[in-house]
């Protein structure tokens, strides 16, 4: 069974003159289906407007859809009942580090959701513990979040999440405010949750090289998704993803101008160390 | 310069303060400030600072750090001293001009610097041994009966603890806001009192803009950690009374004792 | 026009637990009409760096001397200096808080003192040098998107007709296209009108791309100052302090590890591609004289 079986979600945003009246619609979600497995990583992409922020809060239950079906964890989400089961699921970490973190001591904000859902003391001090030392945050656990990077911050707040023990975790852009290292730090945290603990990982962003160790890519423009494959099959289309606004990573494009200008490369190459084997066994 | 400021700001260190239960400090604290406004003559004065001397020692928060926090209200306290001083009728000690200072004035005004000086001193004892957290956590605890008459004795803490998170990233939002403005050629600091309230609006609302984007966010981050209200929570650090809590409560009876028996029998 | 910094130093809360020291001696000669990236990581003092050059921050020991003069003179008019020195910094369309666009793009010239007149003339001109279309101009800049409120913010600096124009990750949390867009108008400034452009970056690929020269900022220092073949060549260097430079450069040296003979010193997408190329269609002719040599 998928861990999340969307089909044909549709949200529209509805927006008000001053009485009230509606003075436009706006298709943020335009008939999105997407299935997703225990266990998978799945990247979406897209530019900024193209929706996937919006999906990303249907998948958590921040927003429910005007149309369509949304079943996470074998749970509807349009039925009020589960709201809580399934946020407990399906734990979200946002764009914003600042934005997200509650309180002024590391270990205190790790424990909000755990409190939340009334965990027990001792039980809270464990999975604190577990889950600071599931992203490398532990030695940070006294610090005061202001005084982390942007990449520390990030992990904390997926430390957050994961002291509610979801089966997966929903992460909205959780790259976009941080420099090159900070993205590192992020990234490899998820990945390696994904990769030990089994979580499944819904990763949204528009740095195309966050998404080359994906298990699949979900690409999505005007609230529709347009493309879906692996990494692979994904960025072998780089004309298309340029329509979309987005890009291929500079080594993939690299091997698609070379494949252009004639050169025998395989298309889809992802990584330096598969464009080095390919022009030497070419040479 | 806003950064000067540490009345609220936290001080960590091991102190037995730190270490007390905050109902016990929230307690405390009221104790003293109440004393403040009894004590009568020296007697009193010197019993009141001799609490504060103590309180200061025991905190282990270096007294230099704490004067500090005075700096922030020193024109309230000239501002006061100067009322007492030339405002209380008696005796004139001196005059020139129309002002005249009475002895009584000279009195009333030295009484009136301590009390709002210690009250200051005093309360930020609490806030700098005393993480904000903490701090929440004991209103709430110590606020629980008032849940009775409706109010929300647990969302008032929440939001006074968010508050706390929050002042540091806005007053460094602040700073930039205002930077990025004098890069547009603004100007804070010249003209007369209008013309510098209008300068304000530069900063105020791009300011404003952000707090509530902030509070959107927080929002909403706080909905998907299953946040629904006080009911139903359980504690990571749940408040329990030690020993030395117990010791700390005896002390301070005593003290506020010791207060109100040199106002009656002095 | 030019820029000079001579061993400037700057210390933040100098004097408290909280001192750090920002700046040490820095040297630099900015000329005209130049495009200089500025890379460092977060903490390096990029950012302590960008706001000496307009005067928002004064350095605790140093000179600094615009177009000659000495800008901490007790006469010198800093209130122009930020004018002729337009900083943008990161996320400006949080700095947005007029009720049009267009009248947000007056406030600096208007704090210039220049006639209303004067001053609606260049936020027209610098709405358009970024393209954004004329019927958004009198809306409110909070409903636009986020790569086109950056861009009214940036006109917010360019009306006060800037010469040199200094951008703080002026990229920060754009898709690819919005990126591109930004980065394009800023190469489209320094070349049609010879601004002097500083751009600070994380991105050393679009560094590589855009920019003539390379200031590395670490732990308050320059560490490397010059071309983009330069700097990116010392790439293990840049590794050592948590840099690296753009993939096409380590591509190369991979390549060349590979026992291929080529040219190391491509460091944008075009030149690699160039360089690879060229190799493949040598090697035609590296095999005909292989097999000569054979023959022979």
């Amino acid at each position: 069974m998928n861990f999340i079986e969307a089909r044909k979600l549709v949200h529209e945003y509805f927006r008000r003159d001053e009485e009230g009246n509606v003075e436009g619609i706006l298709t943020a979600l335009d008939g999105v289906d997407l299935q997703v497995k225990p266990g998978e990583f799945v990247a979406v992409l897209g530019h900024n407007g193209s929706g996937k922020s919006t999906l990303a809060k249907h998948l958590n239950v921040l927003l429910r859809a005007s149309e369509g079906t949304l079943w996470i964890d074998g749970k509807d989400a349009m039925d009020e009942e589960y709201l809580w089961d399934i946020r407990r699921s399906a734990g979200m970490v946002f764009q914003n580090p600042d934005n997200q973190l509650i309180a002024s001591v590391v270990e205190e904000d790790v424990a909000f959701g755990p409190e939340n859902i009334g965990v027990p003391t001792d039980e809270i001090w464990k999975r604190v513990e577990k889950s600071l030392s599931s992203v490398g945050m532990l030695k940070y656990r006294a610090h005061s979040p202001n005084k982390l990077s942007g990449g520390q911050k990030q992990r904390v707040a997926i430390a957050g999440v994961m002291a509610m023990e979801p089966k997966c975790i929903v992460l909205d852009e959780p790259t976009a405010m941080l420099d090159p290292n900070g993205r590192r730090e992020v990234l490899e945290a998820v990945e390696t949750l994904n990769r030990e603990k089994g979580v499944t990982v819904i990763f949204i962003t528009h740095y195309m090289e966050e998404v080359i160790r994906a298990d699949r890519v979900y690409v999505m423009d005007h609230g529709k998704v347009v493309m879906q494959g692996t990494p692979r099959q994904v960025f072998s289309q780089a004309e298309a993803l340029k329509s979309y606004r987005l890009d291929v990573p500079q080594i993939t494009l690299l091997a698609y101008e070379l494949r252009k200008a004639g050169l025998d490369v395989p298309e889809g190459i992802l990584t330096r160390e598969e464009l080095v084997e390919s022009l030497c066994r070419l040479y | 310069m806003i950064r000067d400021i540490t009345i609220g700001q936290y001080y960590p260190s091991d102190s037995i303060i730190h270490r007390l239960d905050p109902r016990v400090k929230l307690m405390g604290t009221l104790v003293y400030v109440l004393s403040l406004f009894i004590f009568r003559g020296v007697p009193g004065f010197l019993a009141v600072t001799a609490g504060l001397v103590f309180f200061i020692r025991c905190s282990k928060v270096p007294f230099g750090y704490m004067v500090k926090g005075l700096k922030a209200i020193a024109v309230i306290l000239v501002i006061t001293a100067a009322f007492n001083l030339f405002l209380t009728p008696g005796e004139p000690l001196v005059s020139f001009w129309k002002f005249k200072i009475t002895q009584q004035g000279l009195k009333s005004a030295g009484f009136m610097v301590v009390r709002l000086a210690y009250l200051v001193l005093g309360s930020s004892v609490l806030t700098l041994a005393t993480t904000p957290n903490q701090l929440t956590d004991g209103m709430e605890k110590s606020l629980r009966p008032l849940n009775k008459i409706g109010i929300p004795v647990h969302e008032v803490s929440m939001i006074m603890s968010i508050a706390l998170r929050f002042i540091p990233i806005l007053v460094e939002e602040t700073d930039k806001i205002m930077k990025a403005q004098l890069a547009r050629g603004a100007d804070f600091e010249s003209g007369n009192l209008i013309k510098r309230a209008k300068s304000m609006v530069p900063l105020l609302v791009p300011l404003f803009i952000s707090a509530f984007r902030r509070a959107n966010d927080l929002a909403m981050a706080m909905e998907a950690r299953c946040y629904n209200g006080g009911a139903g929570r359980t504690k990571m650090k749940p408040l329990k009374y030690a020993r030395r809590d117990g010791a700390a409560y005896l002390l301070i009876a005593g003290y506020f004792a010791a207060v109100l028996s040199l106002r009656i029998w002095l | 026009m030019s820029i000079i910094l001579d061993k400037v130093n700057y210390i933040y809360s100098q004097g408290t637990a909280y001192e750090s020291h920002a700046l040490r001696d820095v040297n630099l000669q900015i000329g005209d009409g130049e495009f200089i990236g500025v890379i460092g990581h977060t903490g390096s003092g990029k950012s302590t760096l960008i706001q000496h050059l307009n005067g928002l921050l004064k350095a605790t020991s140093g000179g600094i001397y615009y177009n000659g003069r000495d800008i901490y003179e007790e006469d010198y008019n800093r209130k122009e200096l930020r004018s002729k020195v337009g900083l943008v910094f990161q996320y400006p369309e949080h700095q947005l808080f007029e009720s049009t666009i267009f009248e947000d793009v007056c406030f600096g010239p208007k704090n210039l003192g220049l006639s209303k007149k004067e001053a609606e003339l260049r936020a027209f001109a610098a709405l358009r040098s970024i393209g954004l279309p004329e019927e958004y101009w009198y809306q409110s800049p909070f409903e636009l998107s986020g790569g086109q409120k950056r861009r009214v913010a940036i006109a917010g600096v360019l009306a006060m007709k800037p010469e040199v124009l200094i951008l703080d990750e002026p990229t920060a949390g754009l898709d690819p296209k919005g990126r591109d867009e930004i980065l394009q108008q800023a190469a489209a400034m320094h070349q049609e009108s010879n601004m002097t452009v500083l751009l600070v970056s994380h991105s050393m690929e679009d560094v590589a791309e855009y920019v003539g020269r390379i200031i590395v900022m670490n732990q308050g220092s320059v560490m490397m100052d010059g071309a983009p073949k330069e700097v990116f060549g010392h790439y293990q260097e840049l590794e050592e302090v948590g840099l690296a430079a753009p993939q096409v450069a380590y591509l190369m040296h991979e390549l060349k590890q590979h026992g291929l003979p080529i040219d190391t010193g491509a460091t944008t997408l075009e030149e690699a591609q160039a360089s690879i190329l060229q190799v493949f269609s040598g090697r035609g002719r590296n095999q005909q004289q292989g097999t000569k040599q054979e023959m022979l």
